[in-house]
């Protein structure tokens, strides 16, 4: 479904939202830092970070709720700096949903269409729409308050999207719904991007909705962006240790480059022997790097197999979670190492037990050298 | 033990209800039906100055002299009566228009204090609540001294050149509705700034986000999401305000009076006990309406809360 679509990587394509080195503080906090971002048309756009990493910050400032300190936001080629949020051509879902508790349903949805003076009976036609989109067409009469959780995101969907906005904005919109549910809107959601072709810019702390929902995802850390790219590329190729260590689950193992080779790198490291990686154009003899494994690209066995990327340790802690079970590893020159391995089959009894000895192995292109 | 519990929960909830149902029995039913006996009774030169007086001792044939000696005669008098219906009149107008110029007043205060922050909001809540802390019968002295010929207010006015002779502002309606407005702010501001304080603000940015300029948003969201306070406000300066005494009393004229002071000069005047009662309960039915409809709306008020 999003094979093809990478406006990000055509030079001739022009950015909907240009944030430009734009900087927003709260008395001495600063929220958002000297932050430049492009977002295109028709994508679904993931601002990921911690809770205070300023991803709310730029959302509102997109919204016209905040003004920048400093920096530049264009829409649509348009500056945004004097435009009022009444007059933007987005629409934000809240996260608290914000629904007009004294209006029914299709008033609520109606609002915004009442106040660039829709005639009636075309207000009335885009209201059922919408209510169809939602699935809601039963509930249009009815206050809030007369509503379960998720009927309510719904109607805050309906509502942000009845003006067609150019760029939906969604702050958390699905924060407070449990979690089979979440799972589901998260899919509705991104089948509804899709038909509408409207940009969709969300806020989340939740990495694995981002990563479910998204075209491309930012990922802020104290008012910065630490890295924009596709999931995928964030989770496999991060750029830092923080990232690697905020996206998913992630072993870090410090070492020191000593041998260059046209298609491999070996370093030393505190791991214990020597590794050898896959030729990474930075590395040098000398330089201080990490390797960033995921716990699923390690193997652990309990006899040596090969002499390659060998790490010998101690079975600490086994968490069985049901499709995977995780293995936490103390190696033999110290410092925990985690390993997951899927459960193929059902296990009659441990193969590895607590306190075995094992033996972790990965192959040269598994991780990633990061030198930050 | 877990029907022990409910059982010991269930006698503490009983001793709950007794003692302020008690509380209301002797001190608010017995006395209503007190006053209400003695406005089916007649004047008398006596003491108590009105008959039947219950005897005890007399037993079933005084308990029917008793009854037969009651009648409705004070409330036809009542009925009949120009003076009396004036006054109720003159009440329910002084009490719906003081209200009115509450609400215009009240809520800008109370809508400018909820906008305020932290400490400032704090600090303007105590300066509406202050003027409790003095007497109230200071306060409308207090009024008399401004509002005199050679008061404060006229030599202002003098001052600035706005009129050229004292106004005479006493003995006037206008009086009465300063002294009420002044009066009553404080129960108009509170309710109205409680609820006013209590909106969502994600609410306005929700409306501003969807295309609604300020005064657009303070029209259709901020206005009718404050009603329940406006007419929690309004109820209660309105139900005392009918029956005030000491404002139209201190501050009013003589033409005509509030039906406090024609309560009040029955009794005391005229030592006309049963007619005062009469004219207390039929005080008491016209603002059963609207106790009766604030009570409701707080019903609801609590109904949408949970």
């Amino acid at each position: 479904m999003r094979g093809n679509f990478a406006p990000w990587d055509d030079p001739s394509e022009r950015p909907l939202i240009s944030v430009d080195k734009v900087t927003k503080r709260f008395g001495g906090v600063t929220a958002v830092d000297g932050l430049s971002l492009d977002i295109y048309a028709r994508e679904f756009f993931a601002l990921l970070g911690p809770s205070g990493c300023g991803k709310t910050t730029l959302l509102r400032m997109l919204a016209g709720f905040e003004t920048p300190d400093a920096g530049r936001i264009q829409l649509a080629g348009e500056d945004m700096a004097r435009v009022p949020p009444y007059r933007r051509p987005t629409n934000m879902m809240f996260q608290s949903y914000a629904l007009f508790p004294h209006l029914t349903v299709a008033a609520n949805i109606g609002f915004g269409l009442r106040q660039e003076r829709m005639p009636r009976g075309e207000r009335d036609a885009r209201v059922a729409e919408m209510l169809a989109l939602v699935k809601l067409e039963d509930c249009a009469g009815r206050k809030p308050h007369q509503l379960s959780g998720g009927q309510r995101q719904r109607v805050a969907l309906a509502r942000a999207l009845a003006k067609r906005p150019k760029v939906l904005l969604l702050d958390e919109p699905l924060a407070a719904l449990d979690k089979k549910l979440r799972a589901e809107t998260q899919f509705e959601l991104m089948n509804l991007q899709v038909r509408l072709g409207t940009t969709f810019v969300i806020v989340t702390h939740d990495q694995q909705e981002a990563m479910t929902v998204a075209h491309r995802m930012g990922v802020m850390d104290r008012g910065r962006l630490m890295q924009v790219a596709t999931p995928a590329e964030i989770y496999e190729r991060p750029n830092s240790r923080w990232v690697a260590d905020f996206i998913g689950d992630v072993n870090l193992i410090e070492g020191t480059v000593v041998d260059v080779q046209p298609d491999a790198v070996e370093l030393d490291s505190v791991a214990g022997p020597r590794l050898r990686l896959a030729a990474n154009p930075q590395a040098r003899p000398g330089l201080r790097v990490w390797l960033a494994l995921r716990p699923e690209q390690l193997r652990i066995t309990t006899a040596v197999s090969g002499s390659e990327n060998v790490l010998a340790g101690r079975v600490s802690d086994i968490a069985y979670l049901g499709d995977v079970s995780i293995y936490k590893v103390r190696l033999a020159s110290g410092g925990d190492v985690k390993v997951s391995i899927v459960n193929l089959s059902r296990r009659d009894g441990e193969p590895i037990r607590s306190d075995d000895a094992v033996f972790l192995t990965f192959a040269p292109g598994a991780g990633v050298m990061l030198t930050s | 033990m877990p029907v022990a519990g409910t059982f010991a929960r269930s006698r503490s909830v009983w001793a709950l209800v007794l003692i302020p149902g008690l509380w209301l029995v002797v001190l608010f039913l017995v006395p209503c039906l007190i006053i209400l006996k003695i406005s089916l009774s007649q004047t008398a030169l006596a003491q108590p100055p009105y008959t039947p007086v219950f005897d005890w001792t007399g037993g079933w044939a005084g308990l029917k002299t008793f009854l037969s000696g009651l009648s409705v005669s004070n409330y036809v008098a009542l009925a009949n009566d120009t003076l009396y219906i004036a006054s109720y009149l003159k009440s329910l107008q002084i009490a719906a228009l003081a209200t009115l110029m509450l609400l215009l007043i009240g809520y800008p205060i109370a809508y400018g204090i909820a906008q305020t922050k932290g400490r400032a909001q704090a600090f303007l809540v105590l300066l509406v609540i202050l003027p409790f802390w003095t007497s109230f019968l200071i306060r409308i002295y207090a009024w008399i001294t401004i509002l005199q010929h050679d008061g404060l207010l006229n030599r202002a006015l003098i001052g600035l050149r706005l009129i050229d002779a004292p106004v005479s502002w006493l003995a006037s309606d206008t009086a009465i509705y300063i002294g009420l407005v002044y009066s009553y702010l404080p129960f108009m501001v509170l309710p109205l700034y409680a609820t006013l304080q209590k909106l969502d603000p994600t609410l306005l940015e929700a409306a501003a986000d969807l295309g609604a300029r300020r005064w657009k948003a303070f029209w259709s969201i901020t206005l009718p999401l404050s009603l329940p306070g406006a007419a929690a406000g309004a109820l209660l300066c309105f139900i005392p305000i009918v029956g005030e005494f000491v404002v139209p009393d201190l501050l009013g004229g003589s033409e005509t009076m509030m039906i406090g002071q024609t309560l009040w000069l029955e009794f005391f005047a005229n030592r006309d006990w049963p007619i005062a009662s009469a004219i207390a309960v039929v005080l008491l039915c016209l603002l059963v309406g609207p106790i009766a409809l604030f009570d409701n709306l707080r019903a609801r008020q609590l109904r949408s809360r949970s």
